[in-house]
This record gives C-alpha cells, sequence and structure tokens, in this order.
C-alpha cells in the first residue's frame, strides 16, 4: 500500500518535472523556431489566414533575396574578422598576464593584481566617449582596428587563466625549473598545455561576447562595409523592402555561425565560467 | 642588449640549479623584468583604453566641450548638479531600475528551475543543455529583430495567440503601460541561456554522492533542492546576481531597436540615454557625467551586494 502510495507521488512529481522542463524548453525555443518557419514561408503564405508554425509549402526564396537586398556575407565576414581577432589577442594578453601573477615574483604584485580586478567593476561604458574620441583621433573609424583593438585585454580572461595556472602541481614547474627552463619556455610548453580547458572556455566566450557586442561598432561604423552582423542585421527591418520573411531568413543566416561555436564550445563553458571566481 | 639578457633570466644560466634551494630569495631583477614583458601587452591595452579614458571621463565630466570633443572650459560640478535635477534622467534612473527589477530575479528564478530540474533527467542531458543554452548564441541586435516581429501588433504571433484566447490586441511597444514589460520580456529570454550555462555548472559541481545519499535517506524533490542544492549553489547564485544586475544597468541594444526609449519615455534606459546625449547631440561633459554616475552606482550596488549577501553565501 504504502510502496504504491510513493510510487503514484513519484509519477506525479515526475510529470511536474516533465511538464515544467517542457514549458521551459517551449519559451526558450518557441521564437527560433517561429523565426526558422517563417523564413520558410513566403509573404503570401505568412499573411494569408491563421498564423501557423509548420510552412504548407516550403521555398528557400527569402534566403536568396536577403542575401541580394543586404550584403550579410560582408557583414559576417566583418563580424568573423573581429572576433576571431579579439578572442586570440585576448587568450594571448590574458595567458601571458596570467602567468606573471601565477608564477613570477615583483614588486607591486598584489597591488597590480588588485588594480587589474577592479577593472572588471568599471563598466566598459564608463570609458566610451574618451575611448571614441581617441579612436576619431587615430582615424581608426570604420576601421578593424577601431573595432578589435580596444577589446585586446580584459580582466575577467587574466583571473580565469589564472586560476587554472594556480592548478598547475608544482612538482611540474620545479622540474621544468632544475632542467633549466626560461619562463617562456615554461609557459608556452606546460602552463597553456595544461590550462587548455580554461582557455576553451574563454576563447568560446569571448568569440561569442565579441559576436553579439552591439553599442561600439554602431558607435564607430557608419560605412555599410564596415558593419558587424549585428548592426546590419537590425538596419534590415528599417529598409524600405522590409518584408518580414526575407528579414528572418537574414538573420538565420546571420545566427548560423555563433550556433556552430555553442554547439562545439557548451562543453567549456558548462563549469568553467565560473571556475576562476568560485574555486581556489 | 641588457634588457634582452634580462628577460631569460634562468635560461641556461649555471645559477639556475643553485637556486632550487634558495625559494625565500625575495625579487630577483631579472624576474621583474620578465612579469614586465608578460604584462606588457594587457598593461599597455588597458592604459590607452580603460585607465587613460577612466580619468579622462572624469577631466570631461568637469568642463564643457564642443561637438567635437574638445574642452571649451571649466564648469566645475555644473554638469552633474545638471544632470541631477533633469528629471529626463532621474526618470531613465527610474525606468532603469525598474527593468533591473522585472528581468534579473526572474531570469535567475527562471535558469535556476530549469537547470535543477534538468539534472533530474536521465537520458538527453547534452540536448537539454543545449535547447536551454540557446540563447546565449543570439544576440541582442538578433533578438531585438525576432521579438520585434513576435510584439508585431498586426502580423505578430503573440497578439494572434491572444485572440484565439478570445482576448484584445495588446500594443506590446507602443503602449506605455507594456512596453517595458515587453522589452523585459525578451530581455529575460535573452539572457537565460547565460544564466542556465552558470548555474548548470554549479549543479555539476555537486558531488553526485551527496546528492544520491540524500535520495537515499527519502528527500524529496523540494529537500533536495531547498537542503541540497540551494546552499552548494549560493556562490554560483551570488556570481550571477552581480554579474547580471551590473547587466541589466548596461541594457542598450533591444531598447535601440525595439522603442528608442519610448512610448513616452516608458523604456528610456539609463545607458540609452547616455547615448543620446553623447552620440546624438554630442554633449561629452555631460555624458561623462553620466558614465561617472553610471560607474558610481555600479560600485554601490556590487559592494552593498557584497556586504549584504556574501555572508549568506556558502562556499565549499
Amino acid at each position: 500500500m504504502r510502496a504504491n502510495n510513493s510510487q503514484d507521488r513519484n509519477d506525479r512529481v515526475g510529470l511536474i518535472v516533465a511538464l515544467s522542463l517542457f514549458v521551459l524548453a517551449l519559451f526558450v525555443l518557441f521564437p527560433l523556431l517561429y523565426t526558422v518557419a517563417t523564413s520558410l514561408m513566403s509573404a503570401e503564405e505568412m499573411l494569408s489566414g491563421r498564423p501557423h508554425l509548420i510552412p504548407e509549402r516550403p521555398t528557400l526564396a527569402n534566403y536568396a533575396k536577403a542575401l541580394e537586398a543586404a550584403p550579410l556575407v560582408r557583414f559576417v565576414e566583418n563580424s568573423a574578422i573581429v572576433s576571431v581577432a579579439v578572442t586570440v589577442g585576448q587568450l594571448i594578453t590574458a595567458s601571458l598576464a596570467a602567468y606573471a601573477f601565477a608564477f613570477l615574483r615583483f614588486p607591486g604584485r598584489n597591488l597590480l593584481f588588485f588594480v587589474y580586478l577592479s577593472t572588471m567593476m568599471i563598466p566598459w561604458e564608463v570609458a566610451i566617449i574618451p575611448n571614441y574620441l581617441t579612436v576619431v583621433r587615430l582615424e581608426w573609424l570604420d576601421t578593424y582596428q577601431g573595432l578589435i583593438v580596444p577589446f585586446l585585454a580584459n580582466a575577467f580572461g587574466v583571473f580565469l587563466l589564472r586560476q587554472a595556472f594556480l592548478q598547475i602541481p608544482k612538482d611540474v614547474l620545479d622540474a621544468a625549473k632544475i632542467d633549466g627552463a626560461s619562463h617562456f619556455w615554461t609557459y608556452a610548453r606546460i602552463a597553456l598545455p595544461t590550462a587548455r580547458p580554461a582557455i576553451a572556455t574563454l576563447g568560446v566566450y569571448t568569440f561569442l561576447v565579441t559576436w553579439n557586442m552591439y553599442l561600439w561598432p554602431l558607435i564607430i561604423t557608419s560605412d555599410e562595409k564596415m558593419r558587424t552582423v549585428q548592426i546590419g542585421v537590425g538596419m534590415l527591418q528599417f529598409q524600405e523592402f522590409s518584408e518580414w520573411n526575407v528579414v528572418l531568413a537574414g538573420i538565420v543566416i546571420v545566427l548560423l555561425p555563433s550556433l556552430a561555436v555553442l554547439i562545439f564550445g557548451l562543453r567549456s563553458l558548462i563549469g568553467g565560467l565560473t571556475a576562476g571566481a568560485l574555486k581556489g | 642588449m641588457l634588457s634582452s639578457e634580462a628577460v631569460r633570466p634562468e635560461a641556461g644560466r649555471p645559477e639556475a640549479k643553485r637556486d632550487v634551494g634558495r625559494h625565500r630569495l625575495p625579487i630577483r631583477r631579472g624576474e621583474a623584468w620578465t612579469a614586465l614583458l608578460f604584462l606588457l601587452p594587457s598593461l599597455v591595452i588597458f592604459t590607452v583604453f580603460l585607465f587613460y579614458p577612466f580619468f579622462s571621463s572624469i577631466y570631461l565630466s568637469l568642463h564643457l566641450t564642443d561637438p567635437r570633443g574638445r574642452v571649451v572650459e571649466y564648469v566645475g560640478t555644473d554638469n552633474y548638479i545638471r544632470i541631477l535635477t533633469d528629471p529626463y534622467f532621474l526618470g531613465s534612473l527610474k525606468t532603469t531600475g525598474l527593468f533591473a527589477l522585472y528581468t534579473v530575479p526572474t531570469t535567475i528564478v527562471l535558469a535556476l528551475i530549469a537547470a535543477f530540474l534538468s539534472r533530474q533527467v536521465r537520458r538527453g542531458q547534452a540536448g537539454i543543455r543545449f535547447v536551454y543554452a540557446l540563447p546565449m548564441a543570439v544576440s541582442v541586435g538578433t533578438g531585438a529583430v525576432i521579438w520585434g516581429l513576435l510584439f508585431n501588433p498586426s502580423v505578430g504571433l503573440l497578439n494572434a495567440g491572444l485572440h484565439a484566447l478570445g482576448l484584445g490586441p495588446v500594443f506590446w511597444l507602443s503602449d506605455p503601460k507594456w512596453a517595458l514589460f515587453s522589452v523585459s520580456l525578451m530581455t529575460v529570454w535573452l539572457n537565460f541561456g547565460f544564466a542556465y550555462i552558470v548555474l548548470v555548472g554549479g549543479m555539476e559541481a555537486i558531488p553526485e554522492e551527496l546528492y544520491e545519499s540524500a535520495r537515499l535517506d527519502g528527500a524529496g524533490l523540494w529537500s533536495l533542492f531547498r537542503f541540497i542544492v540551494l546552499p552548494l549553489l549560493s556562490p554560483h547564485l551570488f556570481f550571477l546576481l552581480v554579474v547580471s544586475v551590473i547587466g541589466a544597468l548596461q541594457a542598450f541594444g533591444q531598447i535601440h531597436l525595439l522603442t528608442q526609449g519610448g512610448p513616452m519615455n516608458a523604456t528610456n534606459v539609463y545607458v540609452y540615454n547616455l547615448y543620446l546625449e553623447a552620440f546624438r547631440d554630442y554633449r561629452f561633459g555631460t555624458g561623462s557625467a553620466m558614465a561617472l554616475v553610471l560607474f558610481a552606482l555600479v560600485l554601490v550596488l556590487t559592494l552593498a551586494q557584497f556586504r549584504v549577501l556574501e555572508k549568506r553565501v556558502h562556499y565549499q
């Protein structure tokens, strides 16, 4: 009797769990499913009759139109160049700094580390006006360097990688030292390979954050050729043709690269992002 | 030449071996030079694009500037007095507060439920995680366009859904009573992926044995959540709270694309207001004053969260 009761109760709990998961998944997925579905419909189909999610006569015509209507490929290229450059640059600057903070002794180390950490408290907007003026003075408006260089260092990365470096067993480092290895060798051959999971986390995270950047590219680019995806897509909806199905086809196209990065990088993101802040 | 020698202080030098036993030795000159070299790239970037602008913002905020950003005259604290007595600015402050209040707790609670429940599922973990993490791949630009269409009063699906339920059309973005709610709804969706990733990472760090033993003791789902998961997840929740509050104060893209601060300033959040001041009206002095007030707000709020909540956070 008792066993039966608890079985019932388990079933009911299981049902509630499944239902809640389903509702939440619907909330997350619905806008995206809607985007994909509508991008496959003709304008007539979308506007005639009741709204529906499954296209009756799926067509790729909107994709062709979207690619014609706006230099989408160019936008994607721009974003890819900027995101890859920022990611690689940040990995280099952050890992070098992290190595210094983790293993090198120098005067003012703790103070400087504190200064680095406190930069995480400065919202980037605080720097945006002087940075804009700097970029104007350097004549970097509408250039890749204007989009890339200001983001080549980030304290979060330094912090995350320092934590990862500190996990390296001391014997390994001592052995390298006894062998007379230089710090640069130790950095490149021991620290970097050992911290590969943290580097992957930081890389995926930085790529996505840069890919999704909005305010800075909006301010410093005006030439359509230099627009990044996010600004370009925003402009799509204001354009005269403003056929929704075409706009959404454009959205699907520009979503693909970041989706790919998420698919391959999700494993690194989970648990990795907070490893620096919350352990050790 | 001297410095290039100094950057490889131990390479192949006989002293390196003797140094092993002398760990306590304070600081060797060579090591300090190496450190400088390792730190130089990030130091240069920080100096040019973070430290200098920070002080430059302070300087600009005390001056009147021309539209090209050149200082015209010293005005003392006038810029601060002007913005702090400007009803428009104060309104944007209140709007930002409401926006944070609508979005931050909602996102964290929903992500917490998703992270906790998705661990209860035995199969298909990878797929479930991918679905919930999806908004992380959607940027504010693309997200705003998608939701802009969902919100569309005539062709949008949200109103079609309401219509099917026999409810009247809602002017999601053009009704001042609804606009902030609508923008918040979109923002919760957008930030859900990141929050979920952080919390699921925290759930993973909870040892399986702890979980199993609680279950063997007959703990139900609620007590598992209340007595095991919630305390052990508190560092992640705290981290998420601090990061999310800062993020909410910086919201910009969705406002720029969906409402332009309207209708009737109902969604005129802080950074949007700052953007108009500096990059539409080219008033860099008052714009900088706004930026620094934002910095002060972030600082105070973050420190306050540390003071009030950190004691309750249970670090392993």
